[in-house]
């Protein structure tokens, strides 16, 4: 299942977020969409995943999501979004009840995404209880266990601290090599954005447009070895966002 | 202070105070203090019998309520009022309060209703439900029960309007279904705001069922405090007021024990 973007435009009230982005986003790899604070990355993701109606344009889905997938288009929120009065296992269960699963059946799964998030031993712990990183290592058990066609995930690391983003970034990888999952990846941190991303979108500041489309042929498991190359790329990057970024650091919030 | 070795001053400390120390002990003996103080003006004869009668008085007539066993008569038709007016004030209040947080046209029609008749003492009201629901049991449950609804529906809806929005994205991101959202997301994100709900609704229903039972009641606390006043008898009279004061304190235990309950996935 692929998705393209077409002529999508939006805005909120008077002002104008999105301007006629296209995009195309292939099946199996990870699309990073980086872009000045502000810009409407967050808006463009609530509208490729259907939490919000695009004023012109649509989202188009080609191709059947694979065979056994709950729901196709699933989020994995930089807030977390777990409830705070269920347990880790209750948290993943949660996306599993509205679909008809039998007890052994659901804790089957429920067992699996655990394991695969290394998870298992904190089933029984309270949100409050974790750590961000582990947290948000739910939220992706969460996400797993949908077996969802592309993963929308809105800035993951961007409520944590360095070292945590670090270690859950080789995790995303290492997820990445086992699953080969398509995914939309919004975040500020270029650093991210070419560790994680086959290609990179870089939006213009608001209203967003497509400035420049990006590839990185290297494998992903093989660039934290390779960070010269790595380096080339984010400072080719922050070249392009450098000056608009400095515009929109000037301007008033509510101009 | 000792002088730090090579000389200089130690910065001095100038945090602490401002967070409340647990001092088990001092409830109690303020308690006692007050009554034993009390009950020592009576006997000196510097507090008139008429004006405050003795601790020790109302104690005698509560073990006489006791032994009559007329305070489990009395206490057995107030706690039914209580409970029944109450529990469907309160399920009452909580569906009203609901639709309002949950459907525009609810709020948009209900919500100014609710602001307009809850400012409105309901003891003022207690003539016309003695008209409507008769001067029976029927008058003193419509009062608790009007008394109860009003602040759990603003209770609900504001707990309902405070739930985390983001939470509710995630719901509708995963799939779940509009009843799925309300049972899971929003019933238990609005409980922290409910549940404070209940201990004001449930002093207003102890305040409601004393002045309810003022008026058509043969038994009841509020009935007993009534006939004791009119009789001038105050140590009847204190000994119900101590019966309401256990009362009022049992329900706020009860409350807090269910919150701790529900709501122990809070630090």
């Amino acid at each position: 299942m692929e998705l393209r973007l077409a002529g999508l435009q939006h805005g909120y009230g008077d002002i104008e977020v999105l301007r006629g982005i296209d995009l195309a986003l292939p099946a199996g790899r990870v699309v990073c969409i980086v872009g000045p604070s502000g810009c409407g990355k967050s808006t463009l993701l609530r509208l490729i995943g259907g939490l919000e109606r695009p004023d012109r344009g649509q989202v188009v889905q080609t191709g059947e999501p694979p065979p056994g997938c709950l729901n196709p288009l699933t989020y994995i929120f930089q807030d977390f979004a777990l409830l705070p009065w269920r347990t880790v296992e209750g948290n993943v269960r949660l996306v599993l009840e509205d679909h008809g699963f039998g007890r052994a059946e659901t804790a089957g799964i429920v067992d699996d995404v655990l394991a695969r998030t290394r998870l298992s031993e904190f089933r029984a712990a309270f949100p409050r209880q974790l750590s961000g990183g582990m947290k948000q290592r739910v939220a992706i058990a969460r996400a797993l266990a949908v077996s969802p066609a592309f993963l929308l995930m809105d800035e993951p690391l961007s409520a944590l601290d360095a070292q945590t983003r670090e270690l859950l970034l080789d995790d995303l990888v290492d997820l990445w090599a086992r699953e080969r999952f398509s995914a939309v990846y919004i975040t500020h941190n270029l650093e991210e954005a070419v560790r994680l991303g086959h290609r990179i979108v870089v939006l213009s500041r608001r209203p967003a447009t497509v400035r420049e489309v990006l590839e990185i042929d290297l494998p992903l498991d093989a660039r934290a070895a390779r960070a010269p190359d790595l380096e080339a790329h984010r400072t080719r990057l922050w070249r392009l966002i450098r000056d608009e970024a400095q515009a929109v650091d000037l301007e008033l919030v509510d101009g | 202070m000792a002088e730090p070795e090579g000389g200089g001053r130690p910065v001095a400390f100038r945090g602490g105070g401002f967070s409340p120390r647990r001092l088990g002990a001092v409830g109690p003996l303020v308690f006692i203090a007050v009554v034993a103080f009390w009950e020592a003006g009576c006997r000196a004869g510097v507090i008139p019998p008429l004006v405050l009668p003795a601790p020790s008085e109302a104690l005698a007539a509560l073990v006489h309520l006791v032994e009559t066993g007329l305070l489990w008569k009395h206490l057995g038709a107030s706690l039914q009022r209580l409970l029944a007016g109450w529990t469907l004030g309160t399920l009452l209040g909580i569906a009203v309060g609901f639709s309002i947080g949950l459907f525009s046209l609810a709020r948009a029609s209900l919500a100014p209703v609710v602001a307009a008749i809850f400012p409105i003492p309901k003891i003022a009201l207690l003539p016309l439900f003695v008209i409507w629901f008769g001067i029976g049991e029927g008058s003193k449950v419509a009062t608790i029960l009007f008394g109860t609804f009003f602040p759990t529906v603003i209770a609900t809806y504001g707990g309902v309007d405070n739930v985390d929005r983001s939470l509710i994205r995630m719901g509708q991101s995963f799939g779940l279904s509009w009843l799925s959202i309300v049972r899971k997301i929003v019933l238990p994100g609005a409980l922290p705001a409910i549940l404070p709900g209940f201990r004001i609704s449930a002093a207003i229903a102890i305040v409601l069922l004393v002045a309810a039972e003022m008026i058509g009641a043969e038994f009841g606390i509020g009935a007993y405090i009534l006939l004791a006043g009119s009789l001038m008898a105050t140590d009847e009279l204190l000994a119900g007021a101590a019966v309401l004061s256990v009362m009022g304190l049992t329900v706020n235990w009860l409350i807090a024990r269910a919150e701790r309950f529900l709501l122990r996935w809070r630090t």
